[in-house]
């Protein structure tokens, strides 16, 4: 049961406020940014209890999503919600900020008021809550002239065009109908990895977390089929066909998902609903098909002077793409932050197969042997587009009945680095 | 926060709205309005334009009219006369074909809140009882709810929750759902709605219905159910087998809440229901929401209590992430400390040793705490690791490290060679308090095997008079004293020296008093002097943290599933990482052992003949003698601000506890100290001094013998 909620941004400005059952008094969200900003470093923020009100609350956005609630309510459903509403509120206003929150507090409200009815979730699904709400978002996307250049020549396809635009999927789900926007798909397969390299280059943990999305802006789209690998299995046991098999641990659906073709010829069916959701989450863990993408080959010593040297060689382990490879890349650039104690280097590019390598010499007063010691671990932080690191792959995307006019369907691939470790 | 130019907006918008160009044109009405929710949202008080507010919800447009309403619904209680007037027009808004336009017309109705609109509201919910739309119904069952709460006294009609009780078999889940919840705060009295098994196989044939809200409520809700035999219990748990492992983690959680609660009688069966929903749980632990991520970690640690090994195989699921906030990283190390075992601990300690050179001082330190707690079975390698990291010269490793091998020698004694040896020199790196404390400490106890400790302490003292810690000036007291009797010819000077600027200069009293103490302790004799002050060196009756007894599931099922397992973990978190002596179930409390025991009956005897002080003896019955642990005891009395000074070790006869408590009435001009006494010697009489406060002497025995009570009765 949850009884106010409201939004909040980073500086405390009030967004939102929604109180559902109007017991508790008006001031909470004062209470709540105060005890929010005074909490000291080791404190978990995320359940604040102040004279028998109790606040939950999550970070999306750069926001504060916050509801009040009784102690005995369950922390799961609240959590949940609260990025279910976050996730609804980014499909209906295309992005997640202050700026859009502010510009479609109309709509939020008309969200809020149909999700939560006297602080009982009704229902928090976009095909139901679509019927209901009226408010029109207002998108924040400043014109830009890169939306021009995907038009052509007179009209002609360019190969761009071909390629949908990085800001196509953060749109508005509902501005379709208004102004005959695309009717797309996206499926995304996104997994993110944490690994840890030992100090002797040996893999000690390799996890992978993977989903497939759905992000749906078909107008009507009645059934639509995913077909995986062939080869995809599940759990040591199950091996299917010969070679490289695409092994997972655990797999989760969508309740939606129909699995009566998952067996036989690997394909979900499912009927998206408008907006986006999570199709399938998958698990792997210490046992990776290929090698991890990236290796570090670390030196560290002290110079004559007393400085620190750290000379780093990085590998990239994937399977080449192209062939042209700029190896001192001048894009790159190295940046040391005092206040977290980290040199941070930028590779805004890299490419499989390519090596590079960076000298840091820092000053560092009381260098002494043992300070060597206090070196590392590094942390890498990536984005491998095109890639999975479990080779999950979509075989094909049908839709049926097959769609009227011109629509688009596009799968996207991407893996990010949740935690890659590597200690030196 | 109130803005400046409220008023100016206010008298310009009251402007717009009553417009008559303004109300004519659709789009301008709707956006001054907008401009005026957009106002209120941010706190400025627009209480002001309730009237012509009012006007504005007689429209067609229906996003206008939701607008108005949220407007309407904030500010109808400080304008109960006007909101008459909308009730008009809202119940006009209940007869309209569309239901979508019915629906928010009952919704806001009931959400106005007004006790005295409640006879106009009543006709209309009946009507959204039985309406057409699913929509309706649902808004009009949740209303009898609202309208229960706003007039508690008036009994809601039979035949409504009759009404009620037959809508739990409508065809949209929603209002099924929404029944349950109408019915559990309506009939609250009586314990809430009667689930009887019609009724629960009804709602668990159609769970699957529901969507993942609607799934948690009914879960919640069947947990009062008794399964009348036990062929009826399996099947409602193989029933449910489905959702326990179901990738929703507040399915999971609400399954397994249900799960515990049917079967509280049969253990065996809930340590199956917890080994199933490891998988899911470890998914959650490895959420994209870190919120959804801490959550899985407290409720892990939860079940870690009743099954130590469930994770065993797992342990590299609980490694931090190199950006995961900081409270997580705490609590996966906590995490990470139940799960060591043979296989995996060099494993582990290795990779807790790259957490102690964490950035953030707070994960440094909570990483070197849990290294010190997997030494406690694991002895050597995690002194050698210790050892090691005092090499970095790092203030705030330096004090976590001290601090950690002060509590590591406490329960295991075998360690202090290693510990002296390695305490040489770190003296110049300590800065806080606390690792000071500690250093002085262990420099007191094992004074004899560190060569250096004379001088280190000389530092000390000839830094005295600079000295702003309390703690530190008493432990080096007492340090200096413990040293002395071991090293007299090294030590007494310096000791003079203490001992005289203490008396001499220092003003705080407590500091004063130690030392005077210290002082009449001296002419009493050596031998007097060493049977006070060299208390116990360790405690290894502390606890070994490996074949620590599996908790029966019943202690913690009630809170799983609610807020408490992550508000708990705060205060745990918080002591564990500053290592604070008061902590109270490991550490060793140096400065409670015997020497403080004697000091407050020296006390006594010095002010015997003064008037202010009085020494009573009460003997209070108790049923049976608290045969509880220490520790438990302590928490029970700090619960009520009861302070144990110390207690003798358990299994001794006769048996003591030494309190203190401070009371602070209102009326009363100063606060009262009461030491007291809490002797077991076969029969149970209980002493307490105190000063010249009856009440005040009343009242602390009142609560003592309640908490004595409620200890013994737990154990009974």
């Amino acid at each position: 049961m949850i009884s106010q909620i409201f939004i909040l941004s980073s500086k405390g400005d009030h967004l939102i406020y929604k109180d559902f059952r109007g017991e508790s008094g008006g001031d909470a969200v004062g209470v709540f940014y105060e005890k929010v900003t005074a909490l000291t470093g080791d404190q978990p923020p995320v359940v604040m209890s102040h004279k028998g009100l109790h606040f939950v609350h999550v970070r999306q956005g750069g926001l504060y999503w916050v509801a009040t609630t009784t102690a005995d309510s369950s922390p799961f459903t609240i959590i949940e919600f609260l990025n279910r509403l976050s996730a609804l509120v980014k499909d209906y206003c295309g992005s997640l900020s202050e700026k859009s929150v502010q510009m479609n507090f109309a709509l939020i409200y008309e969200l809020l008021d149909e999700a939560v009815d006297y602080g009982y979730i009704q229902t928090t699904s976009s095909d139901v809550l679509k019927n209901f709400i009226q408010t029109e978002a207002v998108s924040s996307r400043p014109f830009s002239l890169f939306d021009l250049s995907n038009v052509g020549l007179f009209g002609a396809e360019t190969q761009q065009s071909k390629v949908a635009p990085s800001s196509a999927a953060t749109r508005p789900i509902q501005s379709s109908r208004e102004q005959g926007g695309k009717s797309e798909i996206f499926v995304d397969v996104i997994e993110r990895m944490s690994v840890v390299i030992g100090s002797n280059g040996m893999l000690m943990k390799a996890d992978v977390e993977g989903e497939i999305r759905v992000k749906c802006y078909l107008p009507n789209c009645s059934e639509m089929r995913i077909g995986l690998n062939e080869e995809f299995s599940i759990g040591k046991s199950q091996l299917r066909g010969y070679g490289a098999a695409v092994r997972v641990d655990e797999v989760s659906f969508h309740q939606m998902v129909r699995l009566d073709e998952f067996d036989s010829h690997r394909i979900l069916r499912l009927c998206p609903s408008q907006g986006e959701q999570m199709v399938m989450q998958y698990q792997l863990s210490d046992d990776l098909p290929s090698a991890p993408p990236f290796r570090l080959f670390p030196t560290i010593e002290r110079d004559s002077g007393g400085r620190l040297l750290m000379y780093l060689k990085l590998r990239c382990d994937l399977p080449p793409k192209s062939l042209s490879q700029e190896l001192s890349s001048p894009d790159q650039s190295a940046e040391l932050k005092p206040q977290s104690r980290a040199v941070v280097w930028k590779i805004p590019r890299f490419t499989g197969g390519m090596q590079l390598s960076a000298l840091f010499k820092l000053e560092v007063p009381g260098l002494s042997s043992a300070s060597l010691l206090e070196v590392g671990p590094v942390g890498l932080s990536f984005e491998l587009p095109k890639l999975t690191a479990t080779g999950l792959q979509i075989r094909f995307l049908r839709l049926s009945p097959v769609q009227p006019g011109p629509s688009q369907r596009w799968v996207r691939y991407v893996t990010h680095s949740d935690s890659y470790t590597i200690r030196i | 926060m109130p803005y400046l130019g409220g008023e100016e907006t206010v008298r310009e918008l009251r402007r717009a709205l009553s417009n008559p160009n303004v109300q004519s044109d659709q789009l301008r009405y709707r956006n001054t309005i907008l401009k005026v929710i957009r106002a209120m949202s941010q706190g400025v008080d627009m209480s002001g334009l309730f009237s012509e507010m009012v006007k504005a919800c007689a429209t067609v447009d229906v996003v206008q009219k939701k607008l108005v309403y949220v407007f309407l619904c904030s500010y109808a209680a400080l304008n109960p006369e006007l909101s008459l007037l909308v009730i008009n027009t809202l119940r006009k808004d209940c007869q309209d074909p569309n239901p979508m336009v019915r629906s928010l017309a009952l919704r806001n109705m009931t959400n106005l809140r007004l006790p005295s609109l409640v006879e106009y509201v009543e006709q209309p919910l009946a009507a959204g009882l039985r309406d057409r739309a699913a929509c309706v119904r649902r808004v009009a069952v949740l209303g009898w709810a609202k309208l229960h709460n706003l007039q508690a006294s008036s009994e809601i009609d039979a035949a409504v929750v009759n009404e009620l009780y037959s809508l739990l078999r409508d065809p949209d889940p929603v209002v099924m759902v929404n029944c349950l919840r109408a019915l559990e705060e309506i009939l609250k009295d009586e314990g809430g709605v009667a689930i009887n098994k019609p009724i629960t196989h009804h709602l668990l044939n159609r769970l699957k219905e529901c969507d993942i809200w609607g799934q948690c409520q009914v879960l919640r809700v069947l947990q009062r159910y008794r399964p009348q035999s036990e062929d009826e219990l399996f099947d409602i748990l193989s029933l449910l087998d489905a959702s326990l492992v179901s990738p929703h983690p507040p399915i999971m959680a609400a399954t397994l809440s249900l799960f515990l609660s049917l079967c509280s009688g049969q253990p065996a069966v809930s340590l199956a229901a917890l080994e199933r929903v490891r998988g899911p749980l470890l998914a959650a632990c490895g959420s994209g929401s870190r919120e959804m991520r801490f959550t899985a970690l407290c409720h892990i640690q939860l079940l870690l209590r009743s099954i130590p090994g469930l994770m065993g195989a797992h342990y590299k699921r609980f490694f931090c992430g190199y950006a995961e906030p900081a409270y997580i990283k705490q609590r996966k190390m906590q995490v990470l400390v139940e799960l060591v075992n043979d296989e995996n601990v060099a494993m582990l300690l290795d990779e807790l040793k790259g957490y102690c050179t964490d950035v953030n001082a707070e994960t440094a330190q909570a990483a070197i705490t849990a290294i010190g707690r997997i030494g406690r079975s694991y002895s050597d390698r995690c002194l050698e690791i210790l050892t090691g990291l005092l090499g970095l010269k790092q203030d705030h490793i330096t004090s976590a490290v001290v601090q950690t091998m002060r509590d590591l020698v406490w329960v295991c004694p075998q360690c202090s060679d290693t510990v002296c040896f390695a305490l040489e020199g770190c003296e110049e790196t300590l800065q806080d308090s606390q690792g000071r404390q500690a250093l002085l400490w262990l420099l007191g106890v094992y004074g004899e095997r560190v060569s250096s400790a004379p001088y280190t302490l000389e530092v000390f003292i000839d830094g005295v008079r600079s000295e702003a810690s309390l703690g530190v000036k008493m432990e080096l007291l007492t340090a200096t004293m413990r040293l002395f009797l071991c090293r007299p010819a090294e030590t007494q000077d310096m000791l003079g020296r203490l001992l005289h600027y203490c008396i001499e200069e220092e003003t705080d009293m407590c500091v004063r008093d130690q030392a005077l103490l210290y002082y009449r302790l001296l002419h009493c004799g050596i031998e007097e002097t060493r049977k006070v002050l060299q208390g116990r060196r360790s405690d290894p009756s502390l606890g070994v943290l490996i074949g620590r007894p599996a908790e029966p599931v019943s202690q913690w099922a009630r809170s799983f599933n609610t807020l408490e397992p992550l508000r708990q973990g705060s205060i745990e978190t918080e002591s564990v990482s500053r290592g604070s002596p008061e902590h109270t179930m490991f550490d060793p409390k140096p400065n409670a052992d015997l020497s403080n025991t004697l000091d407050c009956s020296r006390i006594e005897k010095v002010h015997s003949g003064k008037e202010d002080f009085v020494w009573m003896e009460e003997c209070v019955r108790c049923p049976t003698i608290p045969r509880c642990s220490p520790q438990s005891l302590q928490a029970a009395m700090q619960l009520v601000n009861i302070q144990t000074l110390a207690f003798t070790p358990p299994q001794t006869l006769p048996w003591r506890v030494y309190l203190y408590t401070h009371t602070c009435l209102d009326d009363a001009p100063h606060s009262t100290l009461i030491l007291g006494e809490l002797l077991y010697t076969g029969e149970e009489p209980q002493k307490a001094e105190v000063h010249k406060d009856d009440k005040a002497l009343k009242g602390f025995l009142s609560i003592l013998t309640t908490v004595l009570h409620t200890l013994s009765s737990e154990r009974a």
